[in-house]
C-alpha cells in the first residue's frame, strides 16, 4: 500500500514539473525583470508579493516580462506557472532599493532652554519607494539655530534607524533641525521657550480703584522673557477679604488693578514659582 | 344604551379635568388667591412664576413703579446665555422670618432645575399689606450697567494647525502640552472617599486637562475609575494652576491599596481673554448656618461671560488641600460689574482650612 502511495505522488510530481519557471534571486525594489519559462502551450502566471497578486495569461515557453511598478515593495515574491501539465513555482526576494527618503521624527516640538538631552531626533532610512533600508546608512543630522553657524554630525543607521538626542540651547526661539541622505533632505522646527520664571516682582502704585500691581518684566533664569500669555497669580488680603486675579503676561509684564481697604498683602506666583510680598495700606 | 355612552363620556371626561385642575396645583392656587397671610401671597406669587405666568406674578409685586417688568422676568428666566436661559424652576420652600400688622418678612429658596444640576437660590422678601391683601417688595437691582463703549482687548490668543490628512507620515505635529499633578489628597467622606488636589499646565501653550483616578486595591486590582468631569477647570493657559476634585460615592479608604493617577491634556485653541478678578473673599456663615466661601466675581474685559462656574481649594496650615468645593452662578458676568458668589463647604473641613484659592471657569453660548 505504501509503495502503491509513494508511486502515484511520484507521478505527481513529475508530471507537475514539465513546465520550468527560473527567475532571478535577488533583485532591488523598482527594476524590472523577466522571468523564463519552459514548456508550450496556453498557461496562466501568477505572481504574488507583499503587496500584489496578479494573473496573466502567457504561453509556456516563452519568457515572461515582471514590471517595475509590480516590483515595487521589498519582500519575499513567489511566480507559479500553471500549463495543461501542471504547476510550477519558484521564488525570489526584492530587496529595498539605494536608501532616497527619510521618516524624520523628533520630539518634542517645544522644550524649555537648557533641557540636557531632552530633544529627540530619529531617522528612518527608506529608498524611493518607503521600504525600510535596514543595511547601515549615514545619515547626517544638523542643527540650524537662529543666526548660528550650521552644526552637523553623522550617525549610521541600524536596522533603517538612526538617531540623536540634543540640549537645548540657553536662548529661547526655533531651531531647525535636519536629516539628509541622499536626495531627502528633511527639517523640523522646535521652539524653545523660556522656562519658569525667575525672580518674580511685583511692585505697586497708587490708582483710581486702589493699587496697580505690576510685575517687572518676567524672565527665566537665562534671561529669556517669559512667553506672553504665561498667566501670573497674585493675591491680595485686606480688610474687605481676600483678592485673587489671575492675568497672562502681556508684552513682558503682568498687571492688575487691586481694590485694596485698609492694611494689605499682596503676593505673586507664576505656576509653581512665588515672587516677593508687598505691604500696602489703602483708603478706608 | 345609546345614550348611556356620551353620558359615560362625559362624565369621564369632567372627572379627568377636575384631577388635571388638582394635579396642577388649581386648588392651592385657588385657595391662596383668597389668602391674606404674607407667606401665601409669596407662594402665590412663585406659584406663577414657576408656571411663567409672569403678569400675574409681576401684578403681585407691591412697588411696581421701580421694578421694570422684563429685568423682572429676566430674574428667572436668565439673560445672555446665563444657566438660567438654560433652567427651570423646580419647586420653592416659603418660611416665614417674620410676621407684622402691615409689614413681614419671607424668606423663599427656589430650586432650579439646571443644565449643569440642581440650583439652590435663597431670598428675603418684604411683604407689605396693602388694603385687604399682601404684596411682595421686589429688591430693586441697584447695579450699574456699563455704559455703551469700546474696550481694546489685546490679550493673546492660541490657534492650533495640526497635521492634516495628506501629510506624510513622520511629519512633525504639535505636541500635547505638559501638565503635572502638583497635589492629591485622599479624603474619607461619610458616604465616600475623596481625592483633592491642584494640576499645573507646565507649558507655554494652553491646555484642555482632564484629571483622571483608578483606585487598586491590595492585589493591584482596579476597584474603581472616576475623572474629575466638571470639578476642574479644564482650559489652563500657560503656568495656570487648577483645583480638582474626584469623588468615589460608597467607597471606603480602608479598601484603596494604591491610586493611579493621569493627567490628559489635550493642545486647543484659547484667548487669554476674559480676565475675571475674584475679590472679597470671605469664609462665613450663610443665613441657613452653612459654612460658605463668599466673594465677588468682576469680568474685567469687555466680553460678557455667560456661565461663571467657581472653583475654590482649601488648604490646611501645612498648606495641603483637604477641600475643594465649586458653584455655578446664575447670573452672567457682564463687563465690569462684580457678580456675588457663595460656594459651601464641609463645616468639619471649614474647621481646618487656613488658606483658599479660588479659580473661575467660563462658559460661553457659540453662536451658530
Amino acid at each position: 500500500m505504501r509503495t502503491v502511495l509513494t508511486a502515484i505522488m511520484l507521478a505527481a510530481v513529475l508530471g507537475a514539473s514539465a513546465s520550468e519557471i527560473h527567475s532571478p534571486a535577488q533583485v532591488a525594489a523598482g527594476n524590472a525583470i523577466t522571468i523564463q519559462t519552459s514548456g508550450s502551450g496556453d498557461a496562466t502566471f501568477y505572481l504574488i508579493g507583499p503587496a500584489v497578486a496578479s494573473k496573466t495569461k502567457v504561453q509556456a515557453g516563452s519568457n515572461i516580462p515582471v514590471d517595475s511598478d509590480q516590483l515595487e515593495h521589498a519582500g519575499r515574491y513567489v511566480a507559479v506557472l500553471c500549463a495543461s501539465d501542471g504547476c510550477t513555482a519558484t521564488n525570489f526576494s526584492v530587496n529595498p532599493a539605494a536608501a532616497n527618503r527619510l521618516s524624520f521624527l523628533v520630539h518634542p516640538s517645544r522644550i524649555p532652554v537648557g533641557s540636557a538631552q531632552g530633544i529627540s531626533a530619529v531617522a528612518i532610512v527608506r529608498d524611493s519607494y518607503q521600504n525600510l533600508v535596514p543595511k547601515p546608512e549615514a545619515v547626517t543630522f544638523s542643527v540650524m539655530a537662529k543666526n548660528e553657524k550650521q552644526v552637523s554630525a553623522a550617525r549610521t543607521s541600524e536596522n533603517a534607524v538612526a538617531w540623536v538626542r540634543l540640549t537645548s540651547a540657553k536662548k529661547e526661539g526655533p531651531t531647525k533641525l535636519g536629516a539628509s541622505i541622499g536626495h531627502a533632505d528633511e527639517i523640523r522646527v522646535v521652539q524653545q521657550v523660556a522656562a519658569d520664571a525667575c525672580n518674580l516682582r511685583i511692585k505697586a502704585s497708587r490708582a483710581k480703584r486702589g493699587f496697580l500691581i505690576e510685575t517687572d518684566p518676567v524672565h527665566d533664569c537665562s534671561g529669556n522673557p517669559v512667553p506672553d500669555g504665561t498667566v501670573v497669580s497674585f493675591s491680595g488680603s485686606d480688610n474687605g477679604g481676600k483678592t485673587t486675579v489671575d492675568v497672562p503676561i502681556k508684552r513682558g509684564v503682568a498687571k492688575v488693578e487691586m481694590p485694596i481697604d485698609g492694611p494689605a498683602k499682596i503676593t505673586v506666583a507664576s505656576g509653581v514659582v512665588t515672587g516677593n510680598e508687598l505691604e500696602v495700606a489703602g483708603g478706608q | 344604551m345609546n345614550r348611556l355612552l356620551p353620558i359615560i363620556l362625559a362624565v369621564v371626561t369632567l372627572v379627568l379635568i377636575v384631577l388635571a385642575w388638582i394635579q396642577s396645583g388649581g386648588v392651592e392656587r385657588r385657595e391662596m388667591q383668597s389668602a391674606n397671610a404674607p407667606d401665601q401671597a409669596v407662594r402665590l406669587m412663585f406659584s406663577q412664576i414657576k408656571s411663567h405666568n409672569y403678569d400675574a406674578a409681576y401684578a403681585r409685586l407691591a412697588n411696581r413703579g421701580d421694578v421694570d417688568r422684563n429685568a423682572f422676568i429676566r430674574e428667572f428666566e436668565g439673560s445672555y446665555g446665563s444657566l438660567l436661559t438654560y433652567s427651570s424652576l423646580e419647586s420653592f420652600d416659603v418660611s416665614p422670618l417674620h410676621t407684622g400688622d402691615q409689614e413681614s418678612s419671607v424668606r423663599v429658596r427656589l430650586h432650579y432645575s439646571t443644565a449643569v444640576g440642581p440650583l439652590d437660590d435663597i431670598r428675603d422678601l418684604k411683604v407689605e399689606k396693602n388694603g385687604d391683601s399682601w404684596k411682595v417688595f421686589w429688591p430693586v437691582n441697584n447695579a450699574t450697567k456699563l455704559p455703551p463703549q469700546v474696550i481694546a482687548v489685546n490679550y493673546l490668543r492660541w490657534d492650533v494647525i495640526g497635521r492634516g490628512a495628506g501629510d506624510d507620515w513622520g511629519v512633525q505635529n504639535a505636541d500635547t502640552p505638559q501638565v503635572r499633578i502638583l497635589s492629591m489628597n485622599a479624603i474619607q467622606r461619610p458616604d465616600s472617599v475623596v481625592l483633592v488636589g491642584e494640576v499645573v499646565n507646565e507649558d507655554s501653550v494652553p491646555a484642555f486637562v482632564n484629571v483622571g483616578a483608578t483606585l487598586l486595591d491590595a492585589s493591584d486590582n482596579e476597584i474603581a475609575q472616576e475623572s474629575s468631569f466638571d470639578k476642574i477647570a479644564h482650559k489652563l493657559l500657560p503656568k495656570q494652576v487648577s483645583p480638582y476634585r474626584i469623588d468615589f460615592p460608597g467607597m471606603r479608604k480602608e479598601k484603596i491599596k494604591n491610586v493611579r493617577m493621569e493627567a490628559k491634556a489635550l493642545l486647543v485653541a484659547a484667548s487669554a481673554d476674559p480676565v475675571i478678578e475674584v475679590t472679597q473673599q470671605k469664609l462665613e456663615t450663610d443665613p441657613l448656618g452653612k459654612k460658605v466661601l463668599t466673594g465677588q466675581l468682576t469680568d474685567e474685559s469687555g466680553q460678557v461671560v455667560d456661565i461663571p462656574h467657581v472653583i475654590a481649594a482649601y488648604y490646611d496650615a501645612n498648606g495641603k488641600v483637604i477641600w475643594v468645593s465649586d458653584g455655578y452662578l446664575a447670573q452672567p458676568l457682564l463687563p465690569q460689574v462684580a457678580v456675588p458668589f457663595a460656594v459651601d463647604l464641609p463645616p468639619d473641613v471649614a474647621k481646618e482650612v487656613h488658606s483658599y484659592h479660588v479659580v473661575v471657569n467660563h462658559f460661553e453660548r457659540v453662536s451658530s
